[in-house]
């Protein structure tokens, strides 16, 4: 490999700029708002399980953002109205065969729309992004979370003791998933056993656990179990978009920040400042909205068929 | 031994695996959006040879093996093991029968291997890729008949057999990939 050569052929790139220039067209026809907000920010997000790149300026402490989401809701709590982003997120540590530490995302959120309004326009988009020349397009398929999982392991993950699970993930990689929390018990039963099997083309799995909800409303399912009103689409089987009924009250997330906050000292993991301007705007008020974000350097690898994220990138982080 | 994290796996690493040393084939990091990272890991037990997939949590570390490959000579077998040498320290190491393993079927005396020590003993043994080696037993040759497509069971002189041309002849020395344990050509 000559890493001063870009890892995306020039056919790569092409197709990569009719893609943006397709989205940017999609929705200027429904009449969402570009917005181009910053990547460099004070503060970040809380989240257990996402690191972000720690900057300098001035002396001045800073983040890389790992997405737009919080200078987004900021924006539709001063009246944006509907409104998408089409720019870098970081990720500190996330390097491989489908992580780069830099990447491009999507997310536009829809005022006083749903979450399963919202996924019917993921589809949309992602059919008129993955139709071939010849105008034949990908399928798309939609199920719940409880429903994919009971079809490739047979038991409900809802009502499914934490010590079954915690069981059946060391039996599926090793014994010191016998200690974890339901959450990462589930992410790892899924990514092993279930997204191997879930249907070729574009499936959106909907309603969540409970414990997975991150910024998503809570809501019941057709059953009446507590789930979170979030979603996710995989393309062939890879996570390429998640997405939510947004949580607009300040209150609970407020709380959602210290129980992150919390997760991370029992964890010995860095604790961060909370986003005191994200809360500040929640408190004056957001619409109800639905939001979604997708990995387009992830997606553009399923419109070519490759299997590497540095074949979609002009330069991956190796090649930097 | 040094410990190695996850983020350090890289393929040709040698760690201890459930007290058996292994070689990582692959590390494939994975990461959902919103969850924890783990590395699905290929690996091959050095002992056994059996390629075996683990997920470990990011951060999980492994102890390092202490294997080493080295190109040693092989030297000769007094039936109980099988004795190579290194080329600069003639330093001598004797090899059981389940460290040559199938090497054995293609060594001839003066080859250079790769021996694989753990803990300094041999563990396993890699003969060269391309050996030359004498016919001792095969059907009598049909003469003339070269270009034909056909073939037929040749045994050598180490033990293998493998397919060689019709036209090959007891006593002709072929010239053999041992990864592969297919003919590649005559040795005149």
């Amino acid at each position: 490999m000559n890493k001063w050569q870009p890892g995306a052929s020039l056919n790569t790139l092409r197709r990569r700029a009719v893609m943006l220039s397709s989205i940017r067209e999609f929705f200027k026809h429904r009449s969402v708002l570009e917005v181009d907000v910053p990547v460099l920010g004070r503060s970040t997000v809380t989240d257990l399980n996402i690191d972000s790149i720690a900057i300098s300026s001035d002396g001045a402490q800073g983040y890389l953002q790992t997405s737009p989401e919080y200078f987004m809701k900021r924006l539709l709590a001063s009246g944006s109205g509907d409104i998408y982003s089409m720019g870098k997120a970081f990720r500190d540590g996330e390097i491989g065969i489908k992580h780069n530490p830099e990447f491009t995302m999507l997310e536009w959120y829809r005022c006083g729309w749903d979450d399963h309004q919202l996924m019917s326009e993921v589809a949309e988009l992602m059919k008129l992004l993955l139709a071939s020349e010849d105008g034949t397009t990908c399928d798309v398929i939609k199920m719940s979370y409880a429903d994919c999982f009971f079809d490739s392991l047979g038991f409900d993950p809802h009502r499914a003791d934490l010590s079954d699970l915690q069981l059946l993930a060391a039996k599926l990689a090793s014994e010191s998933w016998l200690d974890e929390t339901r959450a990462n018990c589930l992410d790892l039963i899924f990514s092993v056993q279930v997204e191997p099997q879930l249907p070729l083309g574009v499936a959106i799995i909907y309603d969540y656990p409970e414990c997975q909800a991150a910024l998503a409303k809570m809501g019941k399912n057709s059953v009446g179990q507590t789930i979170s009103r979030r979603f996710e689409a995989f393309f062939n089987g890879v996570e390429i978009a998640n997405g939510y009924l947004e949580l607009i009250d300040a209150n609970e997330q407020a709380m959602r920040f210290e129980r992150d906050t919390e997760a991370r000292k029992r964890l010995d993991r860095p604790t961060l400042g909370i986003d005191q301007n994200f809360l500040a705007a929640l408190n004056s008020g957001i619409p109800a909205c639905a939001g979604v974000a997708i990995g387009l350097d992830r997606l553009l690898m399923g419109i070519l068929g490759v299997d590497s994220i540095d074949q979609v990138l002009a330069f991956s982080w190796v090649r930097c | 031994m040094a410990n190695y994290s996850t983020n350090e796996f890289r393929s040709g690493l040698k760690v201890m695996l459930d007290g058996d040393p292994c070689s990582i084939l692959e590390n494939e990091f994975v990461k959902p959006g919103k969850g924890q990272a783990f590395s699905r890991v290929k690996l091959r037990n050095l002992k056994t040879s059996r390629v075996l997939e683990k997920t470990f949590k990011s951060g999980e570390s492994l102890e390092g093996a202490d294997v080493m490959d080295q190109d040693m000579q092989y030297l000769y077998t007094d039936g109980d093991f099988w004795y190579f040498m290194e080329p600069d320290t003639f330093e001598q190491h004797q090899a059981t029968e389940n460290a040559v393993g199938d090497a054995l079927q293609w060594l001839s005396e003066q080859d250079v291997c790769m021996v694989t020590l753990y803990n300094g003993s041999p563990l396993s043994v890699m003969p060269p890729n391309h050996v030359e080696i004498e016919i001792i037993e095969t059907d009598p040759g049909l003469r003339g008949d070269t270009a034909q497509g056909g073939s037929k069971p040749a045994k050598l002189v180490t033990g293998a057999v493998v397919k060689v041309p019709l036209f090959l002849d007891q006593g002709d020395v072929i010239k053999v990939d041992t990864r592969t344990g297919e003919y590649q050509g005559r040795v005149k």
